[in-house]
């Protein structure tokens, strides 16, 4: 029925000009505009050229590749990286369930740390082999991330709704697992301890970062929930503790926690560093989130709460089906933007002595082998870190997108 | 507290206002208003913008709080007591002008929201009434989609259905017509007329005098505040004794 009148449908003109008719449209429209293009197009030149031609002789990379393993786990002790690696491999594999099963965001989270996972294994195999021995070798890491993602793919397709309630215990269980697995707890035997101070690089960053977003998503739920609440003495509670966290810059809040927490706690009770790093991130965090989450309660119109309230639902009804849904969702770019800067704060951790993977660049850069070397090898190092983070930041942000997509279906 | 007094007269009212008075701030909205609707009877609320015929219908299950005067709907006092409240939004369906769907849910989880966790039916039973509601109203086959993918009619059907997936004994209409386009008002007035013919006790707020002159058994006039006359429509249409009464028609007719 609807194709029947394509005859009659007048067609737009076709307005495809070809590569010269582009460049002449939009870069040589004009004489000055084509010398701006010229120039610009010698500028853009020169510094490729330049940074190509450094890039390719700098002394520094050799101190990036043999401290791999320094901006990766920090001074954790060689021999008992293996179980970093196996935790990994269980994030690996959880990934690549809920690919499986979910398909849209984890999907393509999944392809995007498989990727990263096979090209790293690609230069590994050209490493030159680590000083130590290790239980897991680099390459066979590497490609068995990549493996199990796969593995993890293909349950999750084909048994898919079975799996999915063992699947999300499984990630709720993932974060205790893990840390156990890293920190060990028996002072010999199968998992002797580590401690925490011997933690650093990418592993420590990626654990700040997890730990500040997935603790203080709730927390800023909570007070932003509490800041709308009609019992005053609560709604003060959240506004004085919003208005304070907001008012001070992150590094304060890191060091109130280093230096003063101790003077709050009993004699004999000691909170360990990364512990503490990681409260102070979570406390202020959650109250720039929770300001934000209020924002997307206000942007729900009246009528949404008082339909639910009509209907009979209660008020805790009310705000978990109809409105805290609503705002989170119109408030997820923000949030993700909010992540985004929280997975590039916990930089400042530096400060009070952790080493993050700003923090370990710094050490590596001031070891005697490459202080000798002229203009030292600060440049080569922090643009392998600032490349991670970048990988890192960019796959949030496209999540983001794809989770705004996934949720527009048929919205509005 | 539960249950009030009631003599073989009042027996059938299912809706009693005595004397209510609402203030906001310091300004006077409802005054005096005093109306009584029995079991199955559809009575129509017209009268000018900002005369105070949402507030007032609004008052009904306490989406707004009256400050003096009693009311009483299916024999619940209602009063400060949470659980009275709850009681008789159990009983009392409500339609608003701008649908009020929940966007994020689809047509099928609109309407099996309250059931399953108010009424606390079982899935199968709130899914099967959600069904049959969407039949009645006529959009059986939108039951997947969400309500950004419906036109205004079909939007305030299912917020009909929605309403009646609750079982209320009565039903209230603020315009439920008047956030749509022409040629739409008669598929949701049908829905309504049919309601009202099953027996639906209804109060509506609405201009819509063709569908007031078929249906309704009482119209009730509203003016700054106060109910200036009220009658059957044929007495109103006829001859409005007050003359906002008469210059308001004049106005819509
Ligand atoms: N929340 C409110 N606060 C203050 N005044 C209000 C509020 N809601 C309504 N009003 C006023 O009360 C009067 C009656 O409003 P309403 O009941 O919506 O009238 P109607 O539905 O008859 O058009 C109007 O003058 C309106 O401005
Ligand atoms: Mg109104």
């Amino acid at each position: 029925m609807a194709t029947q009148a394509t005859e009659n449908v007048v067609r737009p003109p076709r307005q495809s000009l070809g590569l010269v008719g582009w460049l002449r449209a939009n870069l040589f429209n004009t004489w000055w505009n084509g010398l701006i293009t010229l120039l610009m197009l010698w500028l853009v030149g020169q510094v490729l050229f330049n940074f190509v031609a450094w890039a390719i002789t700098a002394p520094g990379w050799v101190a990036v590749i043999t401290n791999m393993r320094l901006f990766f786990v920090g001074r954790y002790p060689a021999e008992l990286v293996w179980r970093v690696e196996l935790g990994v491999w269980l994030v690996a594999l959880l990934l690549g369930l809920s690919a499986g099963i979910w398909r849209g965001l984890s999907l393509a989270l999944a392809v995007a740390f498989g990727a990263l996972f096979l090209v790293v294994a690609g230069f590994a195999l050209f490493l030159p082999a680590g000083e130590q021995p290790k239980l897991i070798p680099t390459p066979l890491f590497l490609i068995g991330t990549t493996a199990l993602i796969g593995v993890g793919y293909a349950l999750g397709s084909r048994l898919g709704a079975r799996l999915r309630w063992p699947v999300i215990i499984a990630w709720l269980l993932a974060y205790p697992l893990l840390v156990l697995l890293i920190r060990g707890f028996s002072a010999e035997g199968v998992l002797t301890l580590v401690d925490t101070n011997l933690w650093g690089g990418l592993m420590l960053t990626l654990l700040l970062a997890v730990t500040g977003i997935v603790c203080s998503f709730p927390l800023g739920v909570l007070l932003a929930l509490g800041r709308r609440s009609s019992l005053p003495i609560i709604k003060w509670f959240c506004v004085c503790y919003i208005e304070l966290i907001r008012g001070v810059p992150l590094v304060t809040v890191l060091f109130m926690a280093q230096i003063m927490l101790p003077l709050f706690l009993p004699q004999g009770v000691s909170v360990d560093n990364l512990v503490r790093a990681m409260v102070a991130i979570t406390l202020f965090s959650a109250a720039y989130l929770a300001e934000n989450v209020r924002g997307g309660l206000q942007a729900i119109p009246r009528g949404q709460e008082e339909a639910a309230r009509a209907l009979g639902l209660n008020p805790v009804q009310t705000t978990l089906f109809i409105t805290l849904p609503q705002a989170l969702r119109a408030v997820i770019p923000v949030l993700v933007g909010q992540f985004i800067s929280l997975f590039k704060d916990t930089s400042l951790v530096t400060i009070v002595g952790l080493s993050d993977l700003v923090g370990m660049s710094q050490s590596i850069i001031a070891q005697p082998a490459w202080t000798q070397v002229s203009g030292g090898v600060w440049r080569e190092t922090f643009l392998f870190v600032a490349v991670i983070f970048w990988i890192f930041c960019f796959t949030m942000s496209r999540a983001s997108q794809q989770i705004e997509r996934n949720l527009n279906v048929g919205k509005f | 507290m539960q249950s009030v007094a009631l003599d073989g007269h009042q027996k059938e009212d299912i809706i009693v206002c005595e004397d209510v008075n609402k203030w906001y701030g310091e300004f006077h909205v409802l005054k005096d208003v005093s109306l009584k609707v029995k079991k199955g009877e559809v009575v129509v609320v017209c009268g000018p913008s900002g005369s105070g015929k949402s507030t007032f219908i609004r008052t009904l299950n306490r989406l707004e709080e009256h400050q003096e005067g009693r009311i009483v709907v299916d024999g619940i006092e209602m009063s400060n007591d949470i659980r009275n409240i709850d009681a008789i939004r159990r009983e009392v369906g409500m339609v608003f002008q701008q649908f009020n769907l929940f966007p994020h849910l689809t047509v099928m989880d609109n309407i099996t929201l309250a059931p399953l966790w108010v009424r606390k039916v079982s899935r199968k039973e709130a899914d099967e009434t959600a069904l049959r509601l969407l039949e009645k109203v006529g959009i059986s086959e939108q039951a997947k989609k969400f309500p950004g993918q419906l036109s205004g009619g079909q939007q305030q059907r299912v917020a009909i259905a929605r309403a009646l997936a609750m079982k209320p004994r009565i039903m209230l209409f603020d315009e439920p017509t008047s956030a749509l386009d022409p040629e739409m008002i008669k598929e949701v007035l049908d829905v309504m007329k049919t309601l009202a013919r099953d027996g639906m006790t209804m109060l509506c707020v609405t201009h819509e005098m063709g569908f007031a002159r078929e249906v309704a058994d009482r119209i009730v006039f509203f003016d700054q505040g106060k109910i200036v006359e009220e009658g059957p429509p044929a007495q109103i249409f006829a001859n409005p004794r007050h003359e906002r009464t008469r210059l308001f028609l004049s106005q819509i007719l």
